[in-house]
């Protein structure tokens, strides 16, 4: 029995001259939610982009379900949503998600019962150029449900959305979980750290911290994430 | 490579064409355009300049044309992030260029089809060898724009500098056709330039179809253009990285 989705060893990336990611290692395991957290520019999509196995510049090991992040046999099975929305703005939402579930070879009845898990169906029809923000972003997050995948790895999938919206989603993600999905979510905001699982807080390419939200403040002796990222931060520096 | 996908693809590009009115509008009407404009230039002077430029601009229309399109289409793709979301998903890079060419292959069938129907039907332009094959070469010529536009594309940050290639790349093929000056007549050097450029080998196989109802020389040419915009695509499938930094 496999518990980890996710086993990555001396991971490090180098994008330009620049290396990003300085020696990674760490395992995601299936049925959590973990939460990706640190600012903008720390990593994060770089990180996510070597899971799902498009990032150049890779060293070090990074396998997903036993198999090196990117292989054939995983792309059925590892849902991404990029962090900019990545549909197609002339096209509506159901034409959207019925062009990805044909690329992935599953039905129509799939991209129906995704978009319903997104809470799409009132804009179905619409042509993806014509909704907010929010909507596109969640039109994306329904083409990576699309077949059930063993692995989410979602970039920053709640920005700007309503926070009725958001709790809805967290909700899908923790159910997710429970049915067996390795879920691994990013954010730079750190309110939704106390809503995963498990934390890997990152910056500047590096792990500053992993554990429960309840771990890493006890750990700071504080009450709340960024607090406790600053304190890490400011014990570090000293 | 699946043929689900491909099809697939081809579908999801024709289908935002035909959102696209305007563009759509453009592809299949201009040319029709612009060939009655060259008609009605001529059609008070001596002699048959029609017969002898109307051919070219069949050949070059589809090119053009194409080669605008898919480098601005696939830019879009690359710089929207789907194209990153394909590549992570089962798609083969072929899937997604014989995607591309087939869809537009069909636009540029459409296109040609109109613009031969004109020339030919309304416009008399005289025609010796098979009308239909006048339209396989211009569908020729289209795969080749979008082959050569895919593979630009990569080379274009935005949508403005792929816009730019197309003076660069595609006008100095028109100028050295045989379109102003026969390519015999060329300077040595311009024309053995001109030997190696594809649209040559396009224009001379319309420039075959008026005047010969010979077919050889016509398939020769035919499978120049082809080989190059099957080189093109080899080229643009070199460009489409899974990995990118």
């Amino acid at each position: 029995m496999m518990n980890n989705a996710v086993e990555v060893a001396s991971l490090a990336v180098v994008r330009g001259r620049r290396e990003v990611l300085h020696g990674l290692d760490f395992t995601i395991p299936v049925g959590q939610v973990t939460g990706l957290l640190g600012p903008s520019g720390c990593g994060k999509s770089t990180l996510m982009r070597v899971l799902v196995g498009v990032q150049a510049g890779v060293t070090g090991t990074a396998t997903v379900f036993g198999e090196p992040a990117g292989a054939k046999a995983l792309r059925h099975r590892v849902g991404y949503v990029t962090q900019a929305p990545s549909v197609y703005d002339d096209l509506s939402v159901t034409e959207n998600l019925a062009f990805f579930a044909r690329v992935l070879g599953v039905d129509r009845a799939e991209a129906t019962r995704c978009i319903e898990a997104v809470d799409l169906v009132d804009h179905a029809d619409d042509v993806v150029a014509r909704l907010s923000g929010g909507q596109r972003s969640r039109a994306s997050l329904a083409v990576a449900l699309l077949g059930n995948p063993s692995m989410l790895v979602l970039d920053e999938p709640t920005v700007g959305l309503d926070p009725v919206l958001r709790e809805d989603l967290w909700q899908m993600f923790h159910r997710l979980a429970d049915d067996g999905v390795a879920v691994l979510v990013s954010s730079h905001v750190m309110d939704e750290a106390e809503r995963c699982d498990r934390l890997l807080l990152m910056r500047d390419g590096v792990f500053i911290a992993d554990g429960t939200p309840t771990e890493i403040k006890e750990k700071a002796g504080v009450d709340d994430i960024e607090q406790a990222f600053l304190a890490i931060v400011r014990g570090e520096a000293a | 490579m699946s043929p689900r996908i491909t099809a697939a693809i081809a579908a999801r590009v024709l289908t935002q064409l035909r959102r696209d009115h305007r563009t759509l509008v453009i592809m299949l009407v201009l040319p029709c355009l612009l060939i009655s404009l060259l008609w009605w230039m001529f059609d008070d002077l001596p002699g048959d300049t029609f017969d002898r430029l109307g051919p070219a601009l069949l050949a070059m229309f589809p090119f053009i044309v194409m080669f605008l399109v898919t480098s601005v289409t696939t830019l879009r793709e690359r710089s929207g992030g789907t194209l990153e979301r394909l590549l992570a998903m089962p798609m083969g890079k072929l899937d997604f260029l014989f995607g591309y060419a087939i869809a537009f292959g069909l636009v540029a069938a459409v296109q040609s089809a109109l613009a031969v129907a004109l020339s030919v039907g309304l416009l008399d332009l005289s025609i010796e060898g098979p009308v239909w094959l006048l339209t396989v070469v211009a569908v020729g010529d289209a795969v080749l724009g979008s082959a050569l536009g895919l593979f630009v594309s990569a080379f274009a940050r935005t949508e403005f500098q792929a816009v730019q290639f197309m003076p660069a790349l595609v006008i100095p093929q028109i100028l050295l056709c045989g379109l102003f000056v026969p390519r015999f007549a060329l300077p040595e050097i311009l024309e053995a330039v001109s030997d190696v450029l594809p649209l040559s080998y396009a224009v001379d196989a319309m420039q075959q179809l008026t005047t010969s109802a010979s077919t050889g020389e016509v398939w020769t040419d035919l499978a120049v253009v082809a080989a190059y915009a099957v080189a093109g695509l080899a080229l643009g499938a070199g460009t489409l990285r899974r990995r990118s930094e």
